[in-house]
């Protein structure tokens, strides 16, 4: 498995996507630029510029024509996916952390940042399909997060209900409409949510936390079905489809990196075995903690971004598609 | 008025209970009254002046007193004082002083004082005339130390101690390790085994404890404050402990042969009795002041060394002498100390299993008779001295308590000697740091005296480089050493690992003479740990930030292990020499082995660095069984066995029918591996199982309430994408005339 190094970013990456198909992937990073790159051969397509400030997160939706993402210049963009041009910008007090498509791309939910005096807000915007330069500046639903801030959300195969996980470990559903939580797990997770993604079909989903572990929830009632439990704490975790395996990574926090030698720093990716919630591999290459993980959509590579600056798209050996490490056991997906 | 009601109410409470708390005791004992008897006997005529002296005497050796405080009873009869006095003091404590002070004083040429308290005399003076049978208490059968060595499965034991907590283990077979004992001992330095296992030491604030039998209570105690350092004798018999802190006795503290007396005040090594808890005898540290003022070393530790029978214990003051003490009384044997001018260190010869036989037989049969074959050798001490003016550097075997000297050898150009003994006595190997003319590099040699022979034979490995470890491999006839050739040697720094060499050698016995095996070359490792029954070698670089790596050794690979050695017989010299396998600690700081030669453990200790603490247990092959990375982990330790019990015939025996013993056990792991994989197996097809019955009521539940279908989200077709390329690989433009 050789890795393909993207070398198109001077900063650390935030976030990074694949399309629906697979075959593009889109990066964005610290150094205000997003970058989209050709799985396969790793690349690069294009990049989408006029962020003025850290690009903390993007999104692509299924058809791959609009691309919208989030900064720390307190914007929200989106972008024509093909021609790199900026549609449409909404401006808000304080800096967007991240963003995600839902319900069948007709909306984007966003959360902004708790400073300044204005509290973390979430915010729905409905999206114009038809004329994507005429949006509505006013979103269609908006409500504050009391308590602990959110820090990462996205919809739910329910309508009007979105997923958020939280600074204190928490993981809650809200209702978009009335701002109203209909469920919540406190004790998801005893330190801050770094990421959250839902597997294919949206029945469960795979959050990452600073408090070393990653765990597999129930997305009905937010019950832990799984927990990997490891010995860094994590910034990233994906589900790989068609494979009974979960991806994480992290590594020491990036203040204290440069005090600690490439081994103790753990920035490997970890394959965990989903079911069995235990260790099956390790992929090492990068020199500063992974931020974000990514999988293809089929399953059958991977890209990592790291604090270091670089993307590693791996795509996946035959073997490691056929082999059955466990036996002749049968894996729901 | 409701005040007034108040106040009759006052009145009438009851304080009888709170005056009572607070009563005031008023001193009424006589703790401060001192009876000093052996004065002279005098008429009252001279009463004034002895009066005068007595008080004067007192004053300059103790405490003030007053002419009005003494009380001389008269014997009214005769006209003449009785010989004894009262003396009344302010205090208690004004008492004990003079007490101390003035018991035994010589007053004048005829009269010494005998001092003591009033509260005393009365008391002797009621005891009860009658005897009174003394109850006998009835037996209590105490714990079983050794309880562990009867585990059916012959495990051993280990303790780990992480941040605050103790905890012992088993370790077996992966099936059969489990925690042994979760003590709740609290605020101690670190844990330490005795050297055969049977207790387990804690250094505290106060003193050392030492636990042990199947329930882990408290055995005994040693109250030796701010205690930092403890050492066993080799029989358990013994035990030393030492603190930076001088002893100190304050006023009023605990007095009997548990305690320090005031005349152990100052010093810092105590040695102890372990069973009854009994302080032997008290040593000042000695530092050792070399060639006139020179730089102080460091304290050497252990600084008593123990003659490997318990019977003596030896102290080496540093250039001047070696002083053995006799036990138990702790006596200078022979009333003298070894004079060694220069001597530099020293060490006992080890006794060696033919040694400790034979000193048992001796025991069995009495008095040693002139027809044993064999008799126990005699204790043997070797030391050196530098060199000195005219006079070459010196290593001498001296046999004692007989203090006849064995062999001498003169050593020249020596920088720096070290003794390391076999563990069964056999060989010394003298290793010499020799430096050249100019002293500009040093090189080694290594003298090895072979102690069993006659005229103890002396024979020179001479080596270029300098040796940094030497190490004999236990019961066997090799040894092993590194050595470095390094110019980064000596001067330590960050990010530098010392490349070395790691030689082999073994006793040729055609020859008979050692000679080198295999040299593995460009190493990194510093460290030999050979396994406890020999054969086997850890070879590991210890204490470096980048290399951690460990290289499992088999000394014997072709030969079965049938416990004799034929070295070399029919087989290319060194050729039995094979890598097992090779693993990585990283930030390893201590190997070793457990008893039994199975198994190793590293660990990485938070007093060292705070990288990845914790600890692994290794096969002998390198293989890992367990890896436990633990924050603030701090101290692994194998937990010692003794001598085994079993006789020289029933050891044979067991090897003749190794297999026919082999057999029960081997079914035994068969059995248990199947258990055991299938155990695993099982787990997984539960957990499947269960997964997989999740998966489907989720989606069951979620898709028909939503009423949509599944295969929205199902794959998409996939979609062929040809393209088609169109290269120009040469464009030609050509001009056409017409």
């Amino acid at each position: 498995m050789r890795p393909i190094l993207l070398q198109g970013h001077e900063r650390s990456l935030t976030q990074i996507k694949f399309n629906k198909e697979g075959d593009l992937l889109f990066s964005c990073s610290k150094d205000h630029i997003i970058n989209v790159w050709f799985s396969h051969n790793g690349e690069r397509l294009g990049t989408y510029d006029g962020h003025n400030g850290t690009v903390w997160t993007v999104d692509v939706d299924a058809k791959s024509e609009l691309l919208v993402s989030g900064s720390a210049d307190n914007q929200l963009r989106l972008w024509s996916v093909a021609t790199g041009k900026c549609l449409f910008v909404w401006e808000f007090p304080t800096a967007v952390k991240r963003v995600a498509f839902g319900e069948d791309d007709t909306k984007i939910v966003c959360i902004t940042e708790q400073r300044m005096g204005h509290q973390c807000a979430i915010r729905v915007f409905d999206i114009n399909r038809e004329e994507p330069t005429r949006q509505s500046k006013e979103p269609l639903h908006m409500f504050n997060i009391i308590g602990s801030k959110a820090t990462v959300c996205a919809f739910t195969y329910t309508p009007n209900v979105i997923l958020t996980g939280h600074e204190s470990g928490k993981v809650s559903l809200f209702d978009v409409r009335s701002g109203e939580e209909i469920e919540n797990n406190e004790r998801a997770h005893s330190d801050v949510v770094t990421d959250l993604q839902l597997c294919k079909d949206q029945t469960y989903f795979i959050t990452s936390s600073k408090d070393k572990s990653a765990r597999i929830l129930d997305i009905r009632n937010l019950m832990p079905i799984k927990t990997y439990t490891t010995e860094t704490p994590l910034n990233s975790a994906a589900i790989a489809p068609n494979r009974p395996y979960v991806l994480l990574g992290g590594g020491q926090d990036a203040m204290s990196v440069t005090t600690t030698s490439l081994r103790q720093g753990k920035f490997e990716t970890r394959f965990w075995h989903r079911v069995f919630e235990e260790e099956v591999g390790r992929v090492k290459g990068h020199f500063g903690p992974i931020n974000t993980i990514a999988v293809h959509p089929a399953g059958t590579c991977y890209a990592s971004g790291g604090e270091d600056g670089f993307i590693r798209v791996h795509h996946f050996d035959e073997s490691y598609l056929r082999a059955k490490p466990y036996g002749d056991l049968e894996i729901m997906d | 008025m409701p005040t007034a009601t108040t106040t009759t109410e006052v009145d009438d409470i009851d304080y009888s209970d709170i005056e009572k708390r607070y009563q005031i005791s008023y001193d009424q004992g006589f703790d401060n009254v001192l009876v000093v008897d052996g004065m002279p006997i005098i008429d009252k005529s001279k009463l004034d002046r002895l009066l005068a002296k007595v008080s004067k005497e007192f004053s300059r050796k103790s405490v003030q007193i007053k002419i009005e405080d003494i009380l001389m009873p008269w014997d009214d009869a005769s006209g003449k004082s009785k010989g004894f006095a009262f003396i009344e003091f302010r205090s208690e404590e004004d008492a004990n002083l003079a007490l101390n002070a003035m018991n035994n004083h010589p007053f004048d040429a005829k009269h010494t004082f005998k001092v003591n308290r009033f509260t005393d005399i009365e008391h002797f003076a009621q005891v009860d005339e009658t005897y009174v049978e003394p109850t006998v208490e009835t037996y209590q059968t105490k714990e079983h130390l050794r309880a562990w060595l009867a585990d059916p499965q012959g495990r051993d034991q280990y303790v780990t101690y992480r941040d605050q907590d103790v905890e012992i283990l088993w370790h077996g077979k992966p099936s059969q390790c489990e925690p042994a004992h979760k003590p709740d001992w609290r605020d101690f330095l670190y844990v330490a085994w005795s050297p055969l296992g049977t207790y387990i030491s804690t250094l505290h604030r106060q003193g050392v404890r030492l636990w042990g039998g199947p329930s882990w209570k408290l055995q005994q105690r040693y109250a030796h404050p701010l205690v930092k350092l403890i050492d066993f004798s080799p029989c358990e018999n013994y035990l030393v402990t030492w603190s930076n802190e001088p002893i100190a006795v304050p006023e009023g503290a605990l007095q009997g042969p548990q305690y320090f007396s005031p005349d152990d005040e100052g010093n810092n090594l105590a040695v102890w009795d372990i069973k009854s808890g009994d302080l032997l005898r008290t040593f000042p540290t000695d530092f050792g002041v070399l060639d006139g003022g020179g730089p102080r070393k460091q304290m050497q530790w252990p600084a008593l060394k123990w003659s490997p029978d318990d019977k003596f214990v030896a102290r080496m003051t540093a250039g001047q002498m070696i002083s053995v003490h006799e036990l138990p009384s702790m006596y200078l044997q022979g009333k003298k100390s070894l004079k060694i001018e220069g001597v530099v260190d020293f060490e006992w010869c080890p006794h060696g299993d033919a040694d400790v036989d034979a000193a048992q037989n001796g025991q069995e049969n009495g008095a040693p008779t002139k027809a044993q074959p064999k008799r126990a050798r005699e204790n043997m001490i070797t030391y050196w001295t530098p060199e000195v003016a005219n006079q070459p550097a010196r290593v001498t075997l001296l046999a004692f308590p007989s203090r006849t000297i064995l062999r001498q050898k003169n050593l020249f150009n020596v920088t720096e000697c070290k003794l390391f003994w076999q563990n069964q006595g056999d060989f010394l190997c003298v290793k010499v740091d020799r430096h050249t003319k100019t002293k500009k590099s040093i090189f080694t040699n290594l003298e090895i005296f072979r102690v069993r022979e006659k005229d103890y034979p002396v024979e020179v490995v001479e080596l270029k480089d300098t040796v940094t470890d030497f190490s004999w491999e236990p019961k066997g006839e090799r040894f092993a050493i590194v050595s470095s050739n390094d110019p980064n040697l000596g001067n330590p720094g960050p990010g530098i690992t010392i490349k070395t060499d790691v030689s082999f050698y073994q006793l040729d016995r055609a020859k008979n003479d050692f000679k080198l095996l295999r040299t593995l070359a460009m190493r990194t490792s510093n460290t030999i740990r050979w396994a406890p029954r020999g054969r086997h070698v850890v070879l590991g670089t210890l204490g470096s930030h980048t290399k951690s790596e460990l290289e499992f050794w088999d000394l014997d690979f072709l030969q079965e292990d049938t416990g004799k050695r034929e070295p070399g017989q029919g087989q290319e010299w060194g050729s039995g020499i094979q890598l097992l396998g090779t693993a990585d600690h990283y930030g390893v700081t201590d190997v070793e082995w457990d008893p039994s030669g199975r198994y190793l453990a590293t660990s990485a200790s938070a007093w060292t660095h705070t990288l990845e603490n914790g600890y692994a247990i290794w096969d002998f092959r390198g293989q890992e069984l367990e890896k436990h990375i633990l924050d603030r982990f701090k101290q692994f330790l194998w937990r010692p066995r003794p001598r085994s019990l079993l006789t020289k015939d029933q050891q044979k025996k067991v090897r003749r029918n190794l297999k026919e013993f082999g057999r029960a056990f081997e079914e035994e792991d068969a059995a248990d591996e199947n258990q055991s994989s299938a155990e695993v197996i099982a787990r997984r097809k539960r957990l499947v199982d269960e997964w997989n019955a999740w998966r489907t009521s989720i989606r069951l539940a979620m898709f028909e309430d939503t009423g949509k279908k599944e295969a929205d989200h199902g794959d998409t077709e996939k979609e062929e994408i040809e393209v088609w390329v169109d290269e120009v690989i040469e464009q030609t433009e050509e001009v056409v005339v017409e």
